[in-house]
Protein backbone atom coordinates (compact mmCIF):
# COMPACT_ATOMS: atom_id res chain seq x y z
CA UNK A 1 0.00 0.00 0.00
CA UNK A 2 2.69 2.41 1.12
CA UNK A 3 5.05 1.51 -1.91
CA UNK A 4 1.68 2.40 -4.28
CA UNK A 5 1.51 5.64 -2.53
CA UNK A 6 5.07 6.48 -3.01
CA UNK A 7 4.49 5.71 -6.88
CA UNK A 8 1.17 7.21 -7.68
CA UNK A 9 3.17 10.31 -5.59
CA UNK A 10 6.43 10.00 -7.71
CA UNK A 11 4.84 9.89 -11.08
CA UNK A 12 3.03 13.52 -10.01
CA UNK A 13 6.55 14.60 -9.44
CA UNK A 14 7.92 13.11 -12.84
CA UNK A 15 4.50 14.71 -14.34
CA UNK A 16 6.38 18.65 -12.74
CA UNK A 17 9.57 17.64 -13.87
CA UNK A 18 8.46 17.30 -17.23
CA UNK A 19 6.50 20.55 -17.33
CA UNK A 20 9.78 22.57 -16.06
CA UNK A 21 11.66 20.60 -19.24
CA UNK A 22 9.18 22.22 -21.35
CA UNK A 23 9.11 26.07 -19.56
CA UNK A 24 13.55 25.65 -19.34
CA UNK A 25 13.26 24.93 -22.99
CA UNK A 26 11.01 27.81 -24.09
CA UNK A 27 12.84 30.14 -21.91
CA UNK A 28 16.26 29.12 -23.34
CA UNK A 29 14.31 29.97 -27.16
CA UNK A 30 12.86 33.15 -25.16
CA UNK A 31 16.74 33.93 -24.17
CA UNK A 32 18.30 33.71 -27.64
CA UNK A 33 15.35 35.60 -29.18
CA UNK A 34 15.68 38.23 -26.78
CA UNK A 35 19.31 38.82 -27.63
CA UNK A 36 18.11 40.25 -31.53
CA UNK A 37 16.15 43.00 -29.64
CA UNK A 38 17.70 46.42 -30.08
CA UNK A 39 18.31 46.71 -26.24
CA UNK A 40 21.43 49.19 -24.91
CA UNK A 41 23.89 47.29 -23.34
CA UNK A 42 23.01 47.51 -19.86
CA UNK A 43 19.15 46.49 -20.66
CA UNK A 44 20.33 43.78 -22.44
CA UNK A 45 22.63 42.42 -19.68
CA UNK A 46 19.38 43.06 -17.12
CA UNK A 47 17.08 40.64 -19.45
CA UNK A 48 19.37 38.03 -19.99
CA UNK A 49 20.24 37.81 -16.40
CA UNK A 50 16.64 37.93 -15.28
CA UNK A 51 15.60 34.93 -17.79
CA UNK A 52 18.76 33.11 -16.84
CA UNK A 53 17.55 33.70 -13.20
CA UNK A 54 13.96 32.18 -13.75
CA UNK A 55 16.02 29.48 -15.65
CA UNK A 56 17.95 28.40 -12.47
CA UNK A 57 15.09 29.17 -9.96
CA UNK A 58 12.96 26.09 -12.03
CA UNK A 59 16.81 23.82 -12.11
CA UNK A 60 16.98 24.76 -7.88
CA UNK A 61 13.47 24.69 -6.73
CA UNK A 62 12.29 21.56 -8.85
CA UNK A 63 15.25 19.15 -10.47
CA UNK A 64 17.20 19.77 -6.55
CA UNK A 65 14.05 20.09 -4.30
CA UNK A 66 14.86 22.99 -3.08
CA UNK A 67 11.35 24.24 -2.35
CA UNK A 68 10.96 20.91 -0.14
CA UNK A 69 14.51 21.25 1.51
CA UNK A 70 15.22 21.44 4.89
CA UNK A 71 15.87 24.91 6.70
CA UNK A 72 19.73 24.02 7.16
CA UNK A 73 20.03 24.12 3.19
CA UNK A 74 18.38 26.95 2.53
CA UNK A 75 20.77 29.06 5.24
CA UNK A 76 24.02 27.25 3.64
CA UNK A 77 22.17 28.26 0.32
CA UNK A 78 21.55 32.26 1.74
CA UNK A 79 25.15 32.46 3.22
CA UNK A 80 26.00 31.67 -0.21
CA UNK A 81 24.02 34.09 -2.11
CA UNK A 82 25.46 36.67 0.67
CA UNK A 83 29.08 36.35 0.50
CA UNK A 84 29.06 35.73 -3.99
CA UNK A 85 27.48 38.95 -3.66
CA UNK A 86 29.71 40.56 -1.47
CA UNK A 87 32.97 39.03 -3.46
CA UNK A 88 31.53 40.73 -6.65
CA UNK A 89 30.52 44.03 -5.63
CA UNK A 90 33.01 45.30 -3.25
CA UNK A 91 35.86 45.12 -5.74
CA UNK A 92 33.19 46.39 -8.14
CA UNK A 93 32.12 49.42 -5.73
CA UNK A 94 35.79 50.55 -5.69
CA UNK A 95 36.65 50.29 -8.83
CA UNK A 96 34.14 52.24 -9.67
CA UNK A 97 35.22 54.89 -7.21
CA UNK A 98 38.47 55.53 -9.28
CA UNK A 99 36.44 55.11 -12.71
CA UNK A 100 33.81 57.58 -12.16
CA UNK A 101 30.56 58.37 -10.61
CA UNK A 102 29.57 56.05 -8.35
CA UNK A 103 25.76 56.61 -7.84
CA UNK A 104 26.01 55.52 -11.72
CA UNK A 105 27.79 52.49 -11.78
CA UNK A 106 25.35 50.41 -14.21
CA UNK A 107 26.48 52.51 -17.03
CA UNK A 108 30.11 51.27 -16.48
CA UNK A 109 28.99 47.99 -17.35
CA UNK B 1 31.58 -1.18 7.46
CA UNK B 2 28.56 0.92 7.26
CA UNK B 3 28.56 4.76 6.94
CA UNK B 4 26.36 6.68 9.27
CA UNK B 5 23.36 8.87 8.75
CA UNK B 6 23.56 7.95 4.87
CA UNK B 7 20.12 6.36 5.01
CA UNK B 8 18.73 7.72 8.26
CA UNK B 9 18.58 11.91 8.80
CA UNK B 10 20.40 13.01 11.60
CA UNK B 11 18.35 14.28 14.20
CA UNK B 12 20.13 17.77 14.37
CA UNK B 13 20.51 18.30 11.00
CA UNK B 14 17.31 16.60 9.90
CA UNK B 15 19.30 15.91 6.51
CA UNK B 16 21.58 12.52 5.81
CA UNK B 17 25.44 13.93 5.90
CA UNK B 18 25.91 13.15 2.43
CA UNK B 19 23.22 15.68 1.57
CA UNK B 20 24.60 18.35 3.63
CA UNK B 21 28.34 17.82 2.49
CA UNK B 22 27.17 18.07 -1.32
CA UNK B 23 25.48 21.34 -0.89
CA UNK B 24 28.58 22.56 1.33
CA UNK B 25 30.86 21.70 -1.77
CA UNK B 26 28.13 23.06 -3.91
CA UNK B 27 28.64 26.73 -2.18
CA UNK B 28 31.83 26.40 -2.13
CA UNK B 29 31.43 25.77 -6.25
CA UNK B 30 29.44 28.84 -6.33
CA UNK B 31 32.22 31.31 -4.73
CA UNK B 32 34.78 29.31 -7.89
CA UNK B 33 32.89 30.61 -10.42
CA UNK B 34 31.42 33.83 -9.03
CA UNK B 35 34.93 34.74 -8.68
CA UNK B 36 35.52 34.22 -12.64
CA UNK B 37 32.31 35.79 -13.42
CA UNK B 38 33.77 38.43 -11.09
CA UNK B 39 36.67 38.74 -13.26
CA UNK B 40 34.61 38.76 -16.29
CA UNK B 41 33.01 42.31 -14.84
CA UNK B 42 36.12 43.45 -14.59
CA UNK B 43 37.80 42.13 -17.95
CA UNK B 44 34.89 44.16 -19.85
CA UNK B 45 34.56 46.61 -17.72
CA UNK B 46 38.31 47.50 -18.59
CA UNK B 47 37.81 46.49 -22.38
CA UNK B 48 37.54 49.07 -25.01
CA UNK B 49 33.94 49.91 -26.03
CA UNK B 50 32.81 47.12 -27.79
CA UNK B 51 36.10 44.93 -27.61
CA UNK B 52 33.74 42.44 -25.78
CA UNK B 53 30.61 42.34 -28.50
CA UNK B 54 33.28 42.52 -31.26
CA UNK B 55 34.84 38.73 -30.26
CA UNK B 56 31.66 36.86 -28.48
CA UNK B 57 30.29 37.52 -32.31
CA UNK B 58 32.91 34.95 -32.87
CA UNK B 59 30.96 31.77 -31.02
CA UNK B 60 28.89 29.88 -32.29
CA UNK B 61 25.44 30.65 -31.02
CA UNK B 62 23.53 27.97 -32.70
CA UNK B 63 26.13 25.29 -31.25
CA UNK B 64 25.60 27.12 -27.91
CA UNK B 65 21.88 27.02 -27.91
CA UNK B 66 22.50 23.18 -29.10
CA UNK B 67 24.04 22.76 -25.87
CA UNK B 68 21.82 24.49 -24.20
CA UNK B 69 19.19 22.11 -24.62
CA UNK B 70 21.34 19.22 -24.26
CA UNK B 71 22.58 19.99 -21.13
CA UNK B 72 18.65 20.69 -19.93
CA UNK B 73 17.32 17.55 -21.28
CA UNK B 74 20.40 15.80 -19.17
CA UNK B 75 19.28 17.65 -16.05
CA UNK B 76 15.74 16.57 -16.51
CA UNK B 77 17.33 12.56 -17.44
CA UNK B 78 19.33 12.68 -14.30
CA UNK B 79 16.25 13.51 -12.12
CA UNK B 80 13.84 11.04 -13.60
CA UNK B 81 16.68 8.61 -13.38
CA UNK B 82 16.89 9.07 -9.80
CA UNK B 83 12.77 8.91 -9.61
CA UNK B 84 12.41 5.59 -11.30
CA UNK B 85 15.35 4.15 -8.42
CA UNK B 86 12.05 5.63 -6.20
CA UNK B 87 9.80 3.88 -7.80
CA UNK B 88 11.92 0.56 -7.43
CA UNK B 89 12.21 0.39 -11.39
CA UNK B 90 15.65 -0.16 -12.17
CA UNK B 91 15.56 -0.69 -15.70
CA UNK B 92 14.51 2.18 -15.97
CA UNK B 93 16.97 3.99 -14.01
CA UNK B 94 19.56 2.28 -16.01
CA UNK B 95 18.13 4.06 -19.12
CA UNK B 96 17.97 7.42 -18.11
CA UNK B 97 21.00 7.49 -16.47
CA UNK B 98 21.94 6.05 -20.04
CA UNK B 99 20.57 9.42 -21.44
CA UNK B 100 22.56 11.68 -19.66
CA UNK B 101 25.68 10.24 -20.03
CA UNK B 102 24.83 10.26 -23.79
CA UNK B 103 23.97 13.97 -23.56
CA UNK B 104 27.35 14.72 -21.64
CA UNK B 105 29.34 13.25 -24.69
CA UNK B 106 27.11 14.97 -27.46
CA UNK B 107 28.32 18.40 -25.09
CA UNK B 108 31.76 17.56 -25.18
CA UNK B 109 31.66 16.39 -28.91
CA UNK B 110 29.86 20.13 -29.88
CA UNK B 111 32.21 21.79 -27.61
CA UNK B 112 35.53 20.14 -29.25
CA UNK B 113 34.04 21.40 -32.44
CA UNK B 114 33.36 24.57 -31.30
CA UNK B 115 36.56 24.59 -30.09
CA UNK B 116 38.71 23.39 -32.46
CA UNK B 117 37.22 25.69 -34.82
CA UNK B 118 38.27 28.97 -33.14
CA UNK B 119 41.91 26.97 -33.09
CA UNK B 120 41.56 26.86 -36.78
CA UNK B 121 41.49 30.59 -37.01
CA UNK B 122 44.46 31.22 -34.75
CA UNK B 123 42.01 32.37 -31.87
CA UNK B 124 43.41 31.13 -28.79
CA UNK B 125 43.06 32.16 -24.83
CA UNK B 126 46.19 34.39 -25.40
CA UNK B 127 44.57 36.27 -28.41
CA UNK B 128 42.63 38.35 -26.26
CA UNK B 129 40.92 38.97 -22.56
CA UNK B 130 37.14 37.82 -24.66
CA UNK B 131 38.85 34.79 -25.47
CA UNK B 132 40.84 33.96 -22.16
CA UNK B 133 37.80 34.24 -19.82
CA UNK B 134 35.74 32.18 -22.24
CA UNK B 135 38.16 29.56 -22.45
CA UNK B 136 38.98 29.80 -18.61
CA UNK B 137 34.96 30.20 -18.13
CA UNK B 138 34.05 27.36 -20.75
CA UNK B 139 37.36 24.85 -19.82
CA UNK B 140 36.45 24.82 -16.00
CA UNK B 141 32.87 24.01 -16.78
CA UNK B 142 34.26 21.10 -19.23
CA UNK B 143 36.12 19.63 -16.51
CA UNK B 144 32.73 19.79 -14.08
CA UNK B 145 31.12 17.76 -17.37
CA UNK B 146 33.85 15.18 -17.60
CA UNK B 147 34.21 14.52 -13.97
CA UNK B 148 30.51 13.91 -13.90
CA UNK B 149 31.09 12.05 -16.65
CA UNK B 150 33.31 9.74 -14.29
CA UNK B 151 31.08 9.15 -11.47
CA UNK B 152 28.00 8.53 -14.39
CA UNK B 153 30.28 5.63 -15.82
CA UNK B 154 30.61 4.31 -12.38
CA UNK B 155 27.33 4.25 -11.66
CA UNK B 156 25.95 2.54 -14.96
CA UNK B 157 28.31 -0.15 -15.15
CA UNK B 158 27.08 -3.20 -12.64
CA UNK B 159 30.14 -2.49 -10.42
CA UNK B 160 28.34 0.30 -8.96
CA UNK B 161 24.63 -2.20 -9.28
CA UNK B 162 25.83 -4.75 -5.78
CA UNK B 163 24.71 -1.61 -3.82
CA UNK B 164 21.27 -1.53 -5.68
CA UNK B 165 20.78 -5.27 -3.87
CA UNK B 166 22.19 -4.56 -0.67
CA UNK B 167 21.76 -0.98 0.40
CA UNK B 168 18.97 0.29 -2.31
CA UNK B 169 17.39 3.35 -0.10
CA UNK B 170 21.57 4.38 0.28
CA UNK B 171 22.22 3.60 -3.77
CA UNK B 172 19.28 5.70 -4.00
CA UNK B 173 20.45 8.76 -1.76
CA UNK B 174 23.90 8.24 -4.11
CA UNK B 175 22.08 9.20 -7.03
CA UNK B 176 20.25 11.88 -5.54
CA UNK B 177 23.63 13.53 -4.63
CA UNK B 178 25.10 13.31 -7.54
CA UNK B 179 22.39 14.44 -8.99
CA UNK B 180 22.29 17.68 -6.95
CA UNK B 181 25.75 18.08 -8.50
CA UNK B 182 24.55 17.60 -12.49
CA UNK B 183 21.93 20.11 -11.52
CA UNK B 184 24.62 22.25 -10.35
CA UNK B 185 26.59 22.17 -13.72
CA UNK B 186 23.50 22.66 -15.62
CA UNK B 187 23.01 25.94 -13.34
CA UNK B 188 26.50 27.11 -14.58
CA UNK B 189 26.17 26.88 -18.22
CA UNK B 190 22.33 28.58 -18.22
CA UNK B 191 24.15 31.82 -16.97
CA UNK B 192 27.35 30.61 -18.98
CA UNK B 193 25.18 30.83 -22.43
CA UNK B 194 23.75 34.32 -22.02
CA UNK B 195 27.19 36.43 -20.71
CA UNK B 196 29.32 34.58 -23.43
CA UNK B 197 27.33 34.36 -26.43
CA UNK B 198 24.40 36.69 -26.33
CA UNK B 199 25.51 39.61 -24.76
Amino acid sequence: MSDNHDTASMQDHVRVYLMVFGALGVLTVVTVLASYLKLSTSEGIFLALIIASVKASLVLGYFMHLITERKMIIWILVMTVFFFFVMIFLPLISNIDHAGNPTQWWKVL
Amino acid sequence: MNIPYVVEEREDTGLINSKLGIWIFLASEVMLFGGLFSAYIFLRMAALPGDFERWASELSVPMATVNTVVLISSSVSMVMAWASLKMKDFSKYKMYLGITIFCSFVFLTIKYFEYSGKFAHDIYPSSNTFMAIYFTLTGLHVLHIIGGLVVMLYFYFPISHKMWDKQPEQFTNRIEVFGLYWHFVDLVWIFLFPVLYLL
